[in-house]
């Protein structure tokens, strides 16, 4: 591939995030009708990656790149294969449509232009994450996806609902994300490749390595979480919060699939053993029936939905840990048919919201004659999602009844799953795509009209799409088909499947669901009330104890906050101090690192004399019974310590010192006398007990700390170098000055700016005071 | 001489960590003047201590002659004097408009910003 196709496709994954940048401004100047321009980014993107399937369909990858972070040898870098490619086509084609069905939808909303610019950074997101190559761009991608997810569903954020939603999904989604993290390193650990591309060429190096069942585990986890498969699911129905283009877009044709992509994508090398052909199915059957049986409980279209994408997740992922070819067939045109009929779906049941102001599908009825287009979507996009022949979900369905009844027992029961899960899920599609138009007249207060173009173009774009690639199925098992069903099982395989039906086994399980699903539908009231009836008996969900999760955590951290936060200003420096003493002194005995006794220092009297001025200073300032004899206790420390710099070869730091020394004595005074406070300790003495133990140890400790230290060699260098150069480039002759204002001028700039910076601080200190009635009654004197 | 030094330092450690302990904010502003001369007494030692020979470089010479006072030490310490100063200089203010606003001297009484009895944060989303 040239440079001037990989620039090109540099240039698609980068584009929708150029997209959102501008879309804001565009949406201002535009309205709602900026979505036309902003659908061409999409389509464009749809159109080079097009251009991509002749090479893909004959059995040829597209890969390029360049070095991201050379030094860890970590590329950002794509690849093409039928997988990629399938994936890159979906979400730019329904993407395209997304685009504009938001504009007819979320017209007149202050906020268009945030919603597209959000919507297109999904889309570079997950385009992003289904072409990349490299392990790192996959998992920045992967929690790009949930990022945009998390503010896409929070995007009425002014409602509860929508934020508890949005969190559900970040945290479940993100935990994922790590656990995928984790599970990548682990893969790179074993099979010492970072690129997916390299990956599939390990053959059985993963599953024969000892971590397999660890990489596999954290590997499912991010999967799991992300395509919502049971007990993880109950974020997917909760997202339902967001706008329908939203749950159209991310919680039914693109992000949730995420994780069967990841499946997919790694089926090849981690797929085949029986953990995979056990874990999977196992959570993929227990996830179809329960979201189809919670969805017939539903009574709002979006919710039904959800359920229903709950359940297709968990019928793919079922039928990609199956292990068979014809089970990957399965997926793989089940995933292709899904993304087009349940998008349609979604925008139809956002299309009646929006025209009827009704989602409950008990008050829908009878607008088919007003709402024609939608009604023809609606349908068609139901009986592609009931697998009924000339449309696509028919090839699905007849697929996944071949793969599963090829197997063995466990096959049969897989099959018994299948057909409840297919039985309801037809229920379900056709009271959401065809009951809303038809038979007696609904509880609908609105006048009911056609929505606007730009409100069923998508909705009618994918339902005749389910019609055209069923009836062309030659040409797509060829372009799109064969090629991803053979990147997912790593070897060539060619799918066949077309809508004359068969006579066979398959027909036959297909017409028993069929059966099953008009009685379903028939009795849908009843059934209702027989789950609502269970699932209040049962009582207690995920999505509650996702509730009591956060509200346990929230309560533990209260806890600990009270413990280490305890608001009590002694407690934090008994703690530190005690912290500093013990720090210091347990190495020095542990490792036997104490001082040696020192010999009896030779001072000279006088200077043994301010020894002992410091030392009654000290402890004058500790028993003083008054403020005045503390103040200036304080000052003959201060200035038997300004006497000890001066002589011991210190004459500046003594200048300086003794005008602190004063200038703290003369302040101290003149505010400690403002202030009727003792500076004597009235405190039990236990407490004093106390204190004195720490006080000691810490004094202990620094005194043999210093001890220690002047015990070894000095390393002079440094001191050595100002003494040599004082002089000779800074011509001065004052060491420590020279060193002050011309080696270290800047630290001295800094400390000069800390001294104006507590001016400051005192100064407004000093000025603001608050209004007297806010002070409690104990106040002193002001 | 650094072995009395340190003594003296270590003393000068325990007394003011002792008077920053006690909660009455006049005794903990007495401590941390104490607590920045220890400190700076302890930088002095740890850098030599040398008998009454500053480090200035004499008239007649271009280097400094050997046995003068190490000046590194000294300059640390000439930095920190100004800027412990100005912290003390601060939180005597500080202390003195608490006490004029909260009418308490002892630290356990004041508990403005963290208050006693705080409620737990709010369950929602």
């Amino acid at each position: 591939m040239g440079t001037g196709a990989q620039s090109l496709t540099f240039l698609a994954l980068l584009l929708p995030f150029l997209g959102a940048a501008v879309a804001p401004a565009l949406t201002r100047v535009f309205k709602h009708n900026a979505a036309w321009l902003l659908a061409l980014l999409p389509l464009w993107m749809f159109i080079h990656f097009a251009g991509f399937l002749g090479t893909v369909s004959a059995g040829g990858t597209i890969a390029g790149g360049f070095d991201w972070i050379p030094s860890f040898g970590v590329r950002f870098s794509w690849f093409l294969d039928g997988l990629s490619l399938t994936f890159a086509l979906l979400i730019s084609g329904i993407g395209t449509l997304i685009v504009l069905y938001s504009g007819g939808y979320m017209k007149g909303h202050p906020q268009q232009g945030r919603f597209f610019s959000f919507i297109l950074m999904f889309m570079g997101a997950m385009q992003g994450l289904v072409v990349s190559d490299s392990f790192m761009m996959l998992f920045v991608f992967w929690e790009l996806t949930s990022i945009t997810s998390f503010l896409l569903i929070g995007f009425d954020h002014d409602r509860e609902a929508a934020r508890r939603a949005a969190l559900q999904a970040l945290i479940v989604t993100g935990m994922g994300g790590l656990s995928l993290l984790a599970g990548l390193l682990v893969i790179w650990n074993i099979t010492g490749v970072q690129q997916l591309s390299d990956l599939l060429g390990t053959g059985d190096a993963l599953r024969e390595a000892p971590f397999y069942l660890l990489a596999l585990v954290l590997v499912l986890g991010g999967a799991f979480t992300k395509s919502a498969q049971f007990p993880l699911h109950f974020w997917l129905p909760n997202a339902m919060q967001a706008p329908t283009p939203v749950s159209a877009y991310l919680h039914s044709a693109t992000m949730v699939k995420a994780g069967v992509y990841l499946l997919m994508r790694l089926n090849p090398v981690l797929g085949g053993t029986a953990a995979w052909e056990t874990i999977l199915p196992v959570f993929g059957g227990v996830t179809l029936l329960v979201g189809t049986v919670v969805g017939i409980r539903q009574t709002e279209l979006k919710q039904m939905l959800a359920y229903t994408t709950v359940a297709s997740l968990g019928l793919l992922v079922m039928l990609t840990g199956f292990g068979s070819d014809r089970a990957i067939e399965a997926a793989v045109l089940y995933l292709v048919a899904h993304s087009m009929f349940k998008g349609a779906l979604f925008m139809v049941a956002g299309l009646i919201d929006h025209e009827t102001g009704v989602r409950d599908i008990r008050r829908l009825g009878g607008v088919g004659r007003e709402m024609p287009v939608s009604f023809a979507a609606g349908t068609m996009a139901a009986l592609s999602m009931g697998g009924l022949p000339l449309f696509f979900g028919f090839l699905a369905k007849e697929e996944i009844y071949a793969a599963l009844t090829a197997g063995s027992t466990w096959g049969l029961l897989l099959t018994a799953v299948a057909v409840t899960g297919n039985a309801l899920m037809f229920a379900i599609a056709f009271m959401v795509g065809l009951k809303p138009f038809i038979g007696a007249r609904g509880d609908i207060q609105k006048k009911v009209h056609e929505g606007p173009a730009l409100l069923w173009i998508g909705p009618l774009t994918l339902a005749l799409a389910g019609l055209v690639s069923a009836l062309a199925s030659e040409a797509a098992h060829h372009l799109v088909s064969s090629p991803m069903a053979s990147a997912v099982a790593g070897s060539v395989l060619e799918v066949h499947a077309s809508t004359v039906p068969h006579i066979g086994l398959p027909l036959m399980l297909s017409l028993v669901t069929i059966a099953l699903g008009v009685a379903a539908y028939l009795l849908q009231d009843r059934l209702r009330d027989a789950v609502a009836g269970a699932l209040k008996a049962i009582g207690w969900g995920p999505d509650r104890g996702f509730d009591q999760a956060i509200r346990g955590l929230l309560r533990f951290s209260f806890v600990i906050t009270k413990i280490v936060q305890n608001g009590r200003l002694d407690i934090y420096l008994t703690v530190t101090f005690a912290t500093v003493a013990l720090v210091l002194l347990v190495p020095m005995f542990l490792y036997g690192e104490l001082p040696e006794m020192p010999s009896l220092p030779g001072l000279l009297p006088h200077e043994w004399t301010i020894f002992a001025i410091a030392v009654i200073g000290l402890g004058a300032v500790v028993y003083a019974k008054d403020r005045l004899t503390a103040i200036v206790s304080l000052g003959i420390q201060g200035l038997a310590v300004a006497l000890l710099f001066m002589l011991f070869g210190a004459p500046d730091l003594s200048f300086t010192q003794f005008m602190i020394e004063t200038l703290s004595v003369v302040i101290l005074a003149l505010v400690m006398t403002r202030l009727r406070l003792s500076p004597s300790d009235h405190r039990p003495a236990g407490e004093k007990a106390v204190d004195v133990i720490i006080s000691g140890a810490c004094g202990l400790a620094f005194g043999l700390l210093l001890l220690k230290v002047t015990e070894m060699p000095f390393d002079a260098t440094l001191s050595r170098f100002f003494e040599a150069h004082s002089l000779a480039i800074a011509h001065g002759r004052n060491i420590v000055n020279v060193i002050i204002v011309d080696f270290r001028g800047l630290d001295t700039l800094g400390e000069i700016a800390v001294v104006m910076i507590a001016g400051l601080a005192i100064l407004a200190l000093i000025r603001v005071t608050t209004p007297r009635k806010d002070r409690p009654e104990a106040a002193g004197e002001g | 001489m650094e072995a009395a030094f340190s003594v003296l330092v270590g003393l000068f450690f325990a007394v003011g960590i002792y008077l920053i302990l006690s909660k009455h904010i006049i005794r903990i502003l007495l401590g941390i003047a104490i607590f920045g001369n220890a400190v700076n007494l302890l930088i002095f030692t740890s850098g030599r201590i040398v008998r009454s020979t500053a480090p200035i470089v004499p008239q007649h010479l271009d280097v400094l002659p050997a046995g003068a006072a190490n000046p590194l030490p000294q300059a640390l310490i000439l930095t920190a004097i100004v800027i412990s100063f100005s912290f003390f200089a601060f939180i005597l203010v500080l202390a003195f408009r608490a006490y004029q606003e909260i009418g308490v001297d002892d630290t356990t009484g004041m508990r403005v910003a963290e208050p006693r009895g705080e409620p737990l944060p709010p369950m929602g989303y």
